[in-house]
């Protein structure tokens, strides 16, 4: 059930507006509807729900209170950051109260010896970055949105981007956070504790565990150097047997991108980044590290796509922005050559790629649509984007229904619905694909744990929300993937 | 009564069971029988008869850590997962691994490089995978490639009441439900049994070379943080100091392309000389006797090795090096570790009486950051000092074995 079912139930909220604005600044409660329909949605716009109340905390305490009046109210709540998510994590509730992090913006401590910095969570990815690039240093998660995301959204999204190839995701970049619980108590997840690591389960949760209110990064050193290379294949088999060739070759680079044909058309028209003419599909690879083991795995990424009927490498950051200027812009620039799209997100074993694009484009003929590539090649991480005309009656439950048997490729060849971008409410109904029904159940023991009335970002993630009441049942009968013969259980 | 008729009905699962004897011990603690489940529905079976017959066990994998934690409240059946010893899929071509919970990190280690890859755990030997999952035993090369729960990305547990229970799955970027693998690692079987483990896997590096200094304690850090900071890349800094009074030795690794350049790279920094191979003492414990003979691999049942009867962990940001370093001479002990990880392990020379050690570790948790004592003989020892996240641990212990049936008491707060 989405949150924008259920009739409006602002007026329940009244006597809970009160005693937020009895105990926020009296900027920080909007209750006007004009502004809060500037909420409404995240990134996944065709999801969209006016939420009850919006407020905007300064500190951490003030989360905290506010989480304690939702629950004396038992109001839920939904945290936002940045809203640039792409699969309605933030998806506000009318019948409930969205914390925004945007004023919470202050980088507290660079601790340049430890390799730590501590900010509050509305920071954006990027500003941790740029605070620190001067002194040789750097924040490895890139999502795309990096210049907007905020870091509080990452952490509960688990963010990737282009070099988590190499580099791993948020969770292997957070050393700590503060948290207001689903309870409202401020409590402190360090990696450097005894006992369960709850960072780990909360780092990924989508906001149904709490709300992160301060978060201690790992900073990383730059690498000495990064070489960047764009490689033109006339087909996209040819890109994919050259990614098989880098990973057997014992090479792991920064990052290996591919766009197919239809995708590149995109970025031609809105970016003009000028890639070679002609081209079936292009692959970036940047390999960075040590000067000197840059330099060796690049005379042999050479041999390699020596099939490549054209091979540019960067000399310089400006023409590594060039490159990459495609790549980066490729989500918006299908805005050109489609009115209407679907982002999917799901993930296949590298080596099962090139069967997975073969059925894609089956799939495409199939249904009269469209489907251009754009895909972190290095981790089997597909971007899709099926693309339809709004004003074509029929056309987005054809799109839809493309874009559900995708995932169901990426689930029988063993990979997951969604690699960065989280489930969301968007991806809910497809976790059964992906889980058993014991499977989700077990997750959402830790839910129970944490927010046992379930009023962090409920309808998130989980199809059917669990009773914490309830004492779990031994499940009887097989695992779905098993029943269906695309497992085995041993 | 009851011994026999709980004894019938682990029979009825067909599960192979043993009487318990000394040997067996988990933290002193002796079991009752011993159970060899061979599948994952074996010990499925297993659980759910625990569960009708409210018996508590233990989980245990090659049992080399078998004596860390806190001893068991109770402990009626230990679950020994070694028959669980296939490696159920190494999918090179993805650099992932899918293997059961009792496969050593010997045969692990063989079975990858036999592919020209690895799992880049230095795993303690004789250890198994669910093992060094259960206690997040991380090694050298965490500095650059994390500790177990940085390279497991799936996981397949059974929970108390028997429930077979799926996260993650086999690609390394995954973002859809909750990460149980997290939650698992470190655990201490105190939530379930792990059963399988997928990991993410790294192509064996080219090439590898150790830079060997030996320094005077007050200079470590400084040569640590510059280490850390050099854009040769080490996959590990290392320290050793066997006599807590003496110098420090200080080890870096450079592995994968041009490693030779780079260990001269490194050597710009810190001095020393550069070695082909590591020193004796890596990786090792300091409760650990370094390797000796020269038998093939494997041969030895490292896991039979006795092990020291106390261990001391701490953790701390880098830059507190020196307080650590100093804590630890003043109470007599030798330590080894990596101090660009933030994570040095401890040890007394010679024996320690109980008052002593619990003033000793007073002491360096007055200094030191986070102090834990994973092994030690002695009960008034408190081996995880205070942990500020507790209340919320206690929750998720009681939602996963509301019957306290699982290593119950062994781990932070009598968890």
């Amino acid at each position: 059930m989405h949150a924008g079912d259920a009739p409006p139930a602002t007026a329940a909220l009244d006597p809970l507006t009160a005693a937020l604005r009895s105990s926020l600044p009296a900027d920080s409660v909007i209750t006007d509807p004009v502004r809060l329909r500037t909420y409404e949605c995240d990134g996944l716009t065709y999801h969209r729900a006016t939420p009850g109340v919006v407020v905007l905390p300064e500190t951490a305490e003030q989360v905290a209170r506010v989480v304690r009046l939702c629950n004396e109210f038992a109001v839920p709540f939904v945290a936002r950051g940045s809203g640039t998510g792409l699969s309605g994590g933030a998806l506000p509730r009318e019948d409930g109260v969205l914390i925004v992090t945007s004023k919470m913006r202050r980088v507290l401590e660079i601790d340049l010896p430890n390799h730590r910095a501590v900010v509050e969570p509305g920071v954006t990815n990027l500003a941790i970055t740029e605070a620190v690039r001067e002194q040789g240093y750097y924040y490895a998660p890139d999502p795309s949105s990096q210049q907007i995301c905020s870091i509080g959204g990452n952490v509960a999204e688990n963010s990737g981007g282009a070099h988590c190839l190499k580099y791993g995701f948020t969770v292997n970049h957070v050393e700590a956070c503060e948290i207001v619980t689903p309870d409202g108590d401020l409590v402190t997840l360090d990696r450097m504790d005894p006992g369960y690591d709850l960072l780990g389960a909360f780092v990924g949760s989508e906001g149904t565990l709490g709300i992160a209110t301060r978060i201690t990064v790992r900073l990383s050193r730059a690498p000495e150097s990064v070489t960047t290379v764009l490689a033109a294949f006339e087909s996209i088999e040819q890109g994919g047997t050259a990614v098989s060739a880098i990973i057997a070759a014992g090479i792991v680079p920064a990052a290996i991108e591919m766009m197919d044909a239809l995708s590149i058309e995109a970025a031609e028209a809105a970016v003009a980044c000028s890639y070679p003419e002609g081209a079936g599909a292009v692959l970036i690879v940047e390999l960075d590290g040590p000067a000197a083991e840059v330099a060796r795995q690049f005379d042999r990424l050479k041999e390699i796509c020596s099939g490549a009927f054209e091979l540019r490498v960067a000399a310089d950051p400006a023409e590594r922005a060039a490159i990459w200027k495609g790549r980066k812009s490729a989500f918006a620039a299908v805005g050109r050559i489609s009115p209407a799209y679907i982002v999917q997100d799901g993930v296949v074993p590298r080596t099962a790629l090139p069967e997975v694009l073969a059925a894609i484009d089956r799939l495409s003929a199939e249904h009269r649509i469209r489907v251009a590539n754009v895909f972190h090649a290095g981790d089997g991480n597909l971007h899709p984007l099926v693309l339809f005309d709004d004003g074509e009656p029929g056309a987005g439950e054809r799109a839809e229904v493309v874009s559900g048997a995708i995932l169901d490729l990426c689930v029988e060849h063993g990979g997951s619905i969604t690699g960065e971008h989280g489930v969301g409410v968007d991806k809910v109904r497809y976790m059964p694909r992906m889980f058993s029904e014991a499977d989700l159940d077990t997750m959402q023991l830790v839910r129970c744990a944490f927010d046992p009335r379930g009023l962090s970002n409920p309808g998130k993630v989980f199809p059917t929300p669990r009773l914490c009441g309830e004492v779990p049942g031994v499940r009887k009968g097989a695992h779905p993937l098993v029943e269906s013969g695309k497992a085995e259980q041993f | 009564m009851s011994q026999l008729k709980s004894r019938e009905s682990l029979d009825k699962t067909g599960v192979t069971i043993r009487d318990a004897d000394e040997g067996d011990a988990v933290a002193g603690v002796v079991p009752r029988w011993v159970t060899l489940p061979e599948t994952v529905e074996e010990i499925s079976a297993v659980l759910r008869v625990c569960a009708e017959q409210d018996l508590a066990l233990a989980p245990v994998g090659g049992g080399t850590k078998l004596h860390w934690g806190r001893p068991p409240e109770r402990c009626d059946v230990l679950l020994d997962l070694c028959c669980l010893n296939e490696i159920l899929e190494h999918a090179s071509g993805d650099l992932v691994v899918r293997a059961q919970a009792g496969v050593t990190m010997d045969a692990l280690t063989a079975a990858l490089a036999a592919e020209g890859q690895e799992l880049a755990l230095d795993a303690a030997p004789g250890a198994t995978v669910g093992g060094t999952l259960a206690t997040a035993t991380a090694g050298p090369r965490s500095f650059r490639y994390g500790t177990p729960r940085d390279l497991l990305i799936g996981i397949t547990v059974v929970l108390a009441d028997g429930t077979i229970a799926r996260s993650g799955g086999k690609v390394v970027k995954n973002v859809a439900g909750y990460d149980l693998g997290k939650l698992f690692t470190g655990s201490y079987g105190t939530l379930g049994v792990i059963a399988e483990a997928t990991f993410r896997l790294h192509p064996l590096p080219a090439d590898r070379r150790w830079l060997v200094t030996r320094v005077a304690p007050e200079r470590v850090r400084e040569l640590a943080v510059a280490l850390a900071a050099s854009q040769a890349e080490p996959s590990a800094v290392e320290i050793d100091r066997p006599d807590p009074g003496g110098p420090v030795t200080v080890a870096a690794l450079v592995e994968g392309s041009a490693a030779d350049l780079r260990a001269l790279a490194l050597r710009e920094v810190a001095g020393g000389e550069v070695a082909p191979g590591p020193p004796p003492w890596w990786g090792l414990l300091p409760d650990d006797e370094p390797p000796h003979g020269t038998g093939p691999a494997g041969e030895t049942p490292d896991a039979a090795r006795p092990a020291g009867e106390v261990l001391v962990e701490v953790r701390f940001p880098p830059n507190a090096l020196n307080g650590v370093l100093d804590a630890a001479r003043d109470a007599g002990f030798r330590l080894r570790g990596s101090p660009v990880s933030g994570r040095l392990h401890l040890a007394p020379v010679g024996e320690v009486t109980e008052e002593a050690l619990a003033a000793a570790v007073a002491g360096l948790r007055e200094r030191v950051a986070v102090v834990t004592v994973p092994a030690s003989p002695y009960e008034r020892v408190e081996r995880w000092g205070p942990v500020g996240a507790l209340p919320l641990m206690r929750r998720v212990k009681e939602r996963f074995d509301p019957g306290r049936r699982m290593s119950p008491g062994r781990f932070v707060g009598g968890i």
